[in-house]
């Protein structure tokens, strides 16, 4: 599905992160090596503490890294950004409480400074798209947790970035909220094949969404395991009760369990 | 619901009046008890000179031509006089000063605000800045207004200002300190998440202060703007002292002292009051009208 040849979206090399603390420094990733190839879907996924979300971090520009190399679309971590690579989806929405749901998803197309009744136009289709037509006078507090967080995603994509980020997006929610935007966020992926970095401590998330999950343990941070899925790209929430979905999830387990050993 | 309407009005209506009443009463014990000696004196004395009855003195005291107290009564028809007898434009009535003393004050109190969201806006960008100018701002708000007063006004007066400009920097000193303390504080109100949002976004710091920092300062500049106008009437009628100014609330109570004339000072006094209360009331008017269009629940 991929040209070979072209620049991978993600490439960590070598790359550390050390904090600095009074008895001994605290190693929160170590020797990270990835490469993620465009229009992946990619979890990384492990304990508290096992540095994936300093990893999307460091990826994102919003942490330094103390040695070794990060480039995103063959730039640094900081002009990418600059050039507006990629959109970041948080734990929490981060909406602001005094913006319409509408202009809460037209936020960045205003900061690039993009014609309004164009940036009004995009925003009204990405609302669309994760299912929240008619919502768009409403403000962030009239809106459950779920569709709160289907607006942040909405608010990254509306800018097109070729990568999305996104940090424990369905952490906060209730399990059938969480199974629902989780198909939703599988059809999306199907349709504009964006390249994903998502974060997750939940296995049956990261084995149901993704192309590849990368298994991760703490102290030092560090990949213990890299799983290419084997699952066809058409999913299902059914897909699930398959053999082969619980073998994936096995697998993920057993690395995870591993890193514990 | 007319009926439920005026339920709610009655009982918030009810602790008020029940204020009122205990202070009226105790305004009348205390006019009697503080004009008693000078109404002896200078009024029974003569009218009865072969004793009276508590009846003369109680009526006596509170209708004195210049007591140490007034009653209540003598202020409410020195008012009504002065926003009756007299057109707007002469200086008898109170609505005249009234208007000369709002004026410093709207415009002391604009200047003020804007003063003091530029210098919390400088002190929450600069940490220099927050190291310097901080403890100045402090120190100048301890510095008593009525011993700056007169010097800033000598000093804007052989400069060629006059008029109001004197008066609203008065005003305006007052006014910034407490809208400078609350944005700073409100600036800084956005969450670390709000703030890396924009960061992903690669806005500028412009951009993250109009869109981010100042919309969610808003809450915290309000109430302040309510302390900075009540503070801006202050300011505005001290100016008003030492310049032996002709007009405003401040140079009533000043001629009013001079010639004994303690109704008029009192009549001054409800009027800044009830200025002060109406410049509050707009301020939060403006404030409810404000939030409401951000959608505030």
């Amino acid at each position: 599905m991929n040209v070979p040849d072209r620049q991978p979206a993600v490439e960590v090399r070598r790359a550390s992160v050390v904090y600095p603390a009074p008895d001994a420094p605290v190693h929160a990733l170590s020797d990270i090596d990835l490469t993620i190839a465009q229009g992946e879907f990619v979890s990384l996924i492990g304990p508290s503490g096992c540095g994936k979300t300093t990893l999307l971090r460091v990826i994102a520009d919003l942490e330094p890294i103390s040695a070794g190399q990060v480039l995103v679309n063959g730039l640094t971590p900081h002009d990418a950004r600059l050039a507006r690579a990629y959109g970041y989806v948080f734990q929490a929405p981060a909406l602001f409480p005094w913006r319409t749901v509408l202009a809460n998803v037209m936020l960045p197309l205003q900061i690039q400074g993009r014609p309004k009744a164009e940036a009004e136009a995009v925003a009204r289709e990405q609302l669309g798209r994760v299912g929240l037509t008619g919502f768009e006078r409403k403000y962030p507090w009239q809106l459950s947790g779920g569709m709160q967080q289907r607006v942040s995603i909405a608010r990254a994509l509306g800018f097109e970035p070729k990568i999305l980020m996104m940090d424990e997006p369905f952490g906060a929610l209730d399990e059938i909220t969480r199974d629902d935007l989780n198909d939703q966020l599988q059809q999306l992926w199907q349709r504009e094949r964006r390249t994903v970095v998502f974060v997750t401590h939940s296995i049956a998330e990261a084995v149901y969404l993704s192309t590849r999950i990368v298994v991760m343990s703490p102290r030092p941070g560090r990949i213990l395991k890299v799983i290419q899925s084997t699952l066809p790209d058409q999913r299902t929430l059914d897909l699930r009760d398959t053999p082969e979905f619980m073998a994936l999830a096995h697998e993920v387990r057993e690395g995870l369990a591993h890193g514990h050993g | 619901m007319a009926m439920a309407e005026r339920a709610a009005l009655r009982e918030r209506a009810l602790p008020v009046l029940v204020v009122l009443a205990c202070v009226l009463l105790l305004w009348y014990g205390g006019a009697v008890g503080l004009n008693r000696a000078g109404a002896v004196e200078r009024v029974l004395a003569n009218s009865h000179p072969n004793g009276y009855s508590t009846a003369d003195l109680v009526s006596t005291t509170l209708n004195m031509e210049r007591p140490v107290l007034p009653a209540p009564h003598q202020v409410v028809a020195d008012l009504y006089s002065s926003l009756v007898d007299w057109p707007l434009d002469s200086p008898r009535n109170l609505l005249y000063h009234v208007a000369v003393t709002a004026q410093s004050t709207l415009v002391g109190f604009v200047l003020g605000t804007l003063l003091g969201i530029a210098l919390a806006a400088a002190i929450v960008h600069s940490r220099t800045l927050d190291r310097a100018l901080l403890p100045w701002i402090v120190a100048s708000q301890t510095v008593p207004v009525l011993a700056i007063a007169p010097i800033v006004l000598v000093i804007l007066g052989s400069l060629g200002f006059s008029g109001v400009a004197p008066k609203a920097t008065i005003a305006m000193y007052l006014c910034f300190f407490p809208v400078t303390v609350a944005m700073v504080q409100g600036l800084r109100a956005p969450q670390r998440i709000e703030t890396e949002l924009m960061h992903t976004y690669a806005a500028s710091r412009l951009q993250a202060f109009w869109l981010l920092r100042l919309p969610s300062a808003l809450p915290f500049l309000f109430p302040s703007l309510r302390v900075a106008i009540a503070a801006g009437v202050v300011g505005a009628m001290v100016a008003e002292l030492p310049t032996g100014a002709q007009a405003g609330l401040g140079a009533r109570l000043l001629t009013g002292s001079y010639y004994g004339n303690t109704v008029g000072i009192w009549s001054a006094l409800v009027m800044s009051a009830l200025l002060g209360l109406g410049l509050t009331a707009a301020v939060a008017g403006i404030e409810r009208l404000v939030l409401r269009s951000r959608g505030a629940r």
